[in-house]
């Protein structure tokens, strides 16, 4: 896999056209179903007015697949869902303007769960994306699409959004790496809304380096969020092969039942690995870890059925035949939403309605607080906390999907750092058998900085992110 | 427990149809995702604040200055059904 | 003591547009959609569109502190907007950013003009929310085969003024509806001359019965028809041994009745819960430094006048009602004698833009000053003034045009004498009957007296001349 570093030679060599070509003609040849829209006239316009123009932004000329809940302006952009059936956006989220700026070129839209509402890309719209190690399998998800993308050759970066591990998890699946900043420092205008008060988009790619020169260009205040922080991206100077002093904090109850021998005994030589480079590690307790799941998904859930109602057939996507508007609004959605996304629609409605919402929606929230306090105190005395991204390696295509309270434990790692909001990237350490294992590497609010660097000392003194599918 | 009648409520709150068969598929998978849910109860919660953002963020504002708009035309584009600018929604009653 | 004979107790939620600000409250599309075409100022965020989010306008927050201050609210320090889920046609989202708990003021109260001399009416809340498009129907809502959305006015900061249910009559309904549009436009936030700029919903129970809402009313004159006619089918209700049941209504505002809207929209249930995509607004500081800015409020006003120009205290009442007035009056007052001011300003030109329908702005103040300069130097008539002024509204042109065109210089003390002179004898009857003590036949002497001065002379001149000749 080709890195922005030997892309750009390559552009400068022959084009950006010629290799925008070479990306596309994979995505065609593909089975791996990772795309929704390929745009290929626009992106082969684009390189060749780089190639004609030159560009000096940072990925000029360089291909980039971007999630489909992400606001294109002038491609399709349906969220893998019926109901935004034709929907082209009129206006660009704030990230694709920022890769504008830097000169990459958006070559399509991935394929995800519909409304990112899953961990498997099996309930899109258009079909399950296939896992580019073991075809049988799901590459993981919500952003399922743009993880297989990049670990099956079809674009060297792609974004993705992580409201629960929805980065974390395929690039875990699909081994490659994902980074979940911490909540704020990327604006979510243009990402189209599944949970606010949890999710980041977040960046993939086949290295750590060129994750932080790609969260380099999207990260950054943006005024039309008001949970923006005011931050601009310069994390790329952080990446040094040096964890010398580093305190690594080990969360037992992330080794609990339940995950995987293969993937424990993965991580926990992943440990080793950067004590034998200079780092200590310890044990933290973090107590609250087992509520963390139902928290995430109650607030998550009533975060959604208040998110989703927007979507009615007035003003873009999908319309049925009409009768007064109650009946209208009624079919549309019912026609338009699948089985995954009309449950938490329907969770979500029940959690907030008269006589629940102390009972789950105002609970979850205050466990939401003592989540963050687990974090804050193994923060005292940890840098960074190392833990498995997923309970296990990459599962069968159907195996979960008509059980959805199996399909949801599979977040169990992932979600407390959504709760907490801090930043964790997913990188490969491991495999089991001939699927990639993923761990994380887990940091205090801001600090991306030793989350990177502590993923690239491991990158840099070990192979697994070379081994190609 | 959601009865067959909560569900009818929460589906008209929710503006989602649901046929016969919806509701006797629904039914038992939400009521087993509740029922797990209903792990949070052991919690301990007393006296614990709720979290509502994550970041202790305050005061976001805009100054009361004008931006583009977006053209008649760009607004009404992806609308299914429109008139004399106007986008057309069904009947009232 | 007012007896309420009906047991009537009106509560009215008044939507005001925060009309006079630039922008939209969560997004920066203009104010001004007034004239132009349907959803051309609109963008993302106001139309709803998947992925936009909204930020909080600065100033729509200052104009809430601002009337929540005038409305003698108390200022919360923490204020936090809320999503409040349900759906309808004119609303983008499927919810509608406003406030629940936390609201930005609560508690305070307006004074008017109540069926037995000063009434207050609490004010329990004033929150900050945005503003849904707006509905066209061909024909009326229950028979238009669609319904035509234009999102322009979707996103408009509004202000919801919630009373207390202290009304105890249609009328003191429309006064408090009266004196909170002249509060705000002292405030200078709100233009209550455009179209939507604010918009009542009634609550109404008489006798202690259930109370129904009426949704839909578009003016003060309106609301009093509804809340009249919603008397009327309550006691007719009660009368026939029914039940007035809980519900919302719709103002039929060509009709001026009140029709039933049950339905299914009846099982509302919000689920409130705090907007993710906005942060909490902490604001402690603001409302002393709003307060200490404040303009003068109507009330302050009236009171200033009465002791500042030494006019009485229905006249200061009337002119303070309206901002406008207020300012046009005390820029001639400034310049004249005030007290001859109140008169001219109030009374008469008052009571001729009534009877036109017309605004203040109707008449120039100018002129104004102008006809009082004249009828300081006795140069014109009373009559003459009052015959300038409508002459002025009617047909335009300027005091001096109308004074010279109409032939309005009054005449002279002595031609009026003589004049008198003349009259009496030339009526020695009428001059006999009068010294008999037939008052009335002065009358005819006056009368003869402005035939011969071709009615320029001053009637009342000539009575007092007439009176000291016949001694
Ligand atoms: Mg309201
Ligand atoms: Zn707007």
């Amino acid at each position: 896999m080709a890195s922005i570093n030997e892309l750009t030679e390559r552009i400068h060599a022959d084009s950006s056209e010629e290799i925008v070509a070479e990306y596309l003609e994979r995505i065609t040849n593909s089975r791996l179903n990772a795309f929704i829209t390929v745009s290929k006239e626009s992106a082969l316009l684009q390189a060749q007015e780089i190639d004609a123009k030159g560009h000096d932004g940072p990925l000029a000329g360089i291909p980039i697949a971007i999630k489909d809940n992400i606001s294109t302006k002038g491609i399709m952009t349906t969220c893998a869902s019926k109901i935004l059936t034709g929907y082209i956006p009129p206006y660009d989220a704030h990230v694709i303007e920022k890769l504008k700026n830097a000169g990459a070129i958006i070559i399509g839209k991935t394929n995800m769960d519909e409304f990112a509402m899953g961990s498997s890309t099996e309930t899109s719209f258009y079909g399950p994306t296939l896992n580019a190690w073991d075809m049988t399998r799901v590459p993981g998800g919500s952003s399922g699409g743009s993880a297989a993308a990049v670990a099956g050759g079809e674009a060297p970066l792609s974004l993705g959004s992580d409201t629960g591990g929805s980065v974390r998890c395929p690039a875990s699946f699909c081994g490659v790496v994902g980074l979940k900043p911490t909540y704020g420092v990327i604006s979510r205008y243009g990402l189209i809304s599944y949970a606010n008060s949890l999710e980041q988009i977040g960046p993939f790619a086949s290295s750590v380096r060129d994750v932080a020169t790609l969260f380099d260009v999207i990260a950054g205040h943006d005024p039309r969020d008001s949970t923006s922080v005011k931050r601009e991206g310069n994390y790329s100077p952080a990446l040094e092969n040096d964890v010398n002093g580093l305190k690594i904090g080990i969360p037992e109850e992330y080794f609990g039942e339940g995950i995987d021998r293969n993937v424990e005994k993965s991580v926990r030589d992943a440990i080793n690995t950067l004590e034998e480079l200079g780092a200590t590690s310890m044990e933290v307790k973090m107590p609250h870890t087992k509520y963390a799941l139902s928290a995430y998904y109650i607030i998550a859930m009533s975060e959604a059925s208040s998110n989703l109602a927007r979507f009615d057939g007035m003003r873009y996507g999908l319309r049925t035949e009409d009768h007064d508007w109650h009946t209208t609004f009624s079919h549309v959605r019912a026609d338009g939403f699948g089985d995954e996304v009309k449950r938490r629609i329907l969770l979500g409605t029940y959690a907030l309605s008269a006589g629940y919402l102390d009972k789950y929606y105002l609970k979850a929230l205050k466990i939401r607080t003592l989540i963050k306090q687990d974090f804050e105190r193994a923060f005292k005395d940890a840098d960074v906390l190392i833990a498995p991204t997923m309970p296990y390696p990459a599962f069968k295509i159907g195996e979960k999907i008509d059980d959805p309270i199996s399909l949801y434990l599979a977040d169990v790692e992932t979600v407390p750092i959504n709760l907490a909001g801090v930043p964790s990237i997913s990188l490969p350490c491991g495999f089991s058998g001939s699927l990639p294992i993923g761990m994380q590497v887990i940091g205090k609010h801001f600090d991306e900085a030793a989350i990177l660097r502590t993923a690239y000392t491991f990158e840099e003194n070990t192979d697994f992110h070379k081994e190609g599918s | 427990m959601i009865g067959k009648k909560d569900l009818e409520h929460i589906g008209w709150l929710a503006r989602l149809e649901l046929s016969e068969e919806d509701k006797e598929k629904y039914t038992p998978k939400l009521n087993s995702i509740l029922d797990y849910f209903g792990e949070i109860d052991k919690a301990d919660t007393e006296g614990v604040e709720p979290l509502y953002h994550v970041l202790p963020m305050n005061n976001v504002f805009r100054e009361d200055v004008p931006t583009r708009s977006l053209s008649q035309e760009e607004a009404l584009s992806n609308a299914p059904k429109n008139q004399d600018g106007f986008i057309k929604a069904p009947r009232m009653m | 003591m007012y007896e309420n004979p009906d047991g009537v107790m009106i509560g009215l939620e008044v939507h005001v547009q925060l009309n006079k600000l630039r922008t939209k409250v969560f997004c920066g599309c203009t104010t001004d959609y007034h004239n132009d075409p349907p959803n051309s100022h609109v963008c993302p965020v106001c139309l709803g569109l998947p992925g936009s989010l909204p930020v909080i306008n600065k100033k729509a927050v200052e104009a809430a502190i601002k009337v929540g201050l005038a409305l003698n609210c108390t200022i919360e320090e923490h204020t936090q907007f809320y999503r409040k889920n349900y759906y309808y046609p004119d609303l983008p989202k499927g919810f509608q950013i406003t406030q629940y708990d936390f609201p930005i003021s609560s508690g305070g109260y307006i004074t008017i003009e109540g069926e037995d001399g000063e009434h207050r009416v609490g004010i329990t809340r004033a929150h900050m929310e945005e503003d849904p498009g707006r509905l066209v129907h061909e024909g009326t809502i229950d028979k238009s085969k669609y319904t035509l959305i234009d999102y322009n006015r979707s996103g408009m900061a509004l202000l919801e003024v919630v009373s207390d249910p202290d009304m105890r009559s249609p009328k003191e309904a429309r006064r408090y509806l009266d004196k909170l549009r002249n509060i705000l436009e002292y405030l200078d936030i709100f233009d209550g001359d455009l179209e939507g700029a604010l918009r009542v919903d009634a609550n109404i129970s008489i006798m202690g019965g259930q109370r129904a809402e009426i949704k839909n009313i578009s003016s003060h004159k309106g609301a009093e028809r509804a809340l009249l006619f919603e008397i009327v089918r309550q006691k007719n209700v009660l009368r026939r041994g029914g039940v007035v049941v809980q519900e919302t209504r719709h103002f039929d505002e060509a009709r001026e009745i009140t029709l039933s809207m049950r339905s299914k929209e009846e099982a509302h249930d919000y689920r409130y819960f705090p907007e993710p995509d906005l942060v909490p607004l902490k604001i402690s500081g603001w409302a002393p430094a709003i307060k200490a800015i404040l303009p003068e409020l109507p009330d302050a006003r009236r009171l200033r006048f009465v002791e500042q120009y030494g006019i009485t205290d229905d006249h200061a009442k009337a002119l303070t009602s309206e901002r406008k007035f207020a300012i046009f009056y005390e820029d001639v007052a400034k310049k004249v004698d005030p007290k001859m001011a109140a008169v001219w300003v109030c009374d008469v030109l008052k009571g001729e833009l009534n009877y036109r329908d017309l605004p203040v702005e109707a008449f120039n103040k100018e002129h104004m000053l102008s006809v009082i300069y004249l009828l300081m130097n006795k140069k014109i008539t009373e009559d003459g003034a009052v015959d300038i002024i409508r002459t002025l509204l009617d047909k335009g042109g300027t005091p001096d045009e109308v004074v010279k065109e109409k032939g309005l210089l009054k005449v002279e003390d002595d031609i009026v004498s003589t004049a008198a002179e003349e009259a009496i004898k030339e009526n020695l009857q009428a001059v006999a009957d009068y010294r008999a003590g037939k008052e009335k036949a002065l009358n005819s002497l006056v009368g003869a007296v402005m035939k011969k001065t071709k009615g320029r002379a001053d009637a009342r001149t000539a009575r007092e001349i007439l009176l000291d000749k016949l001694g």
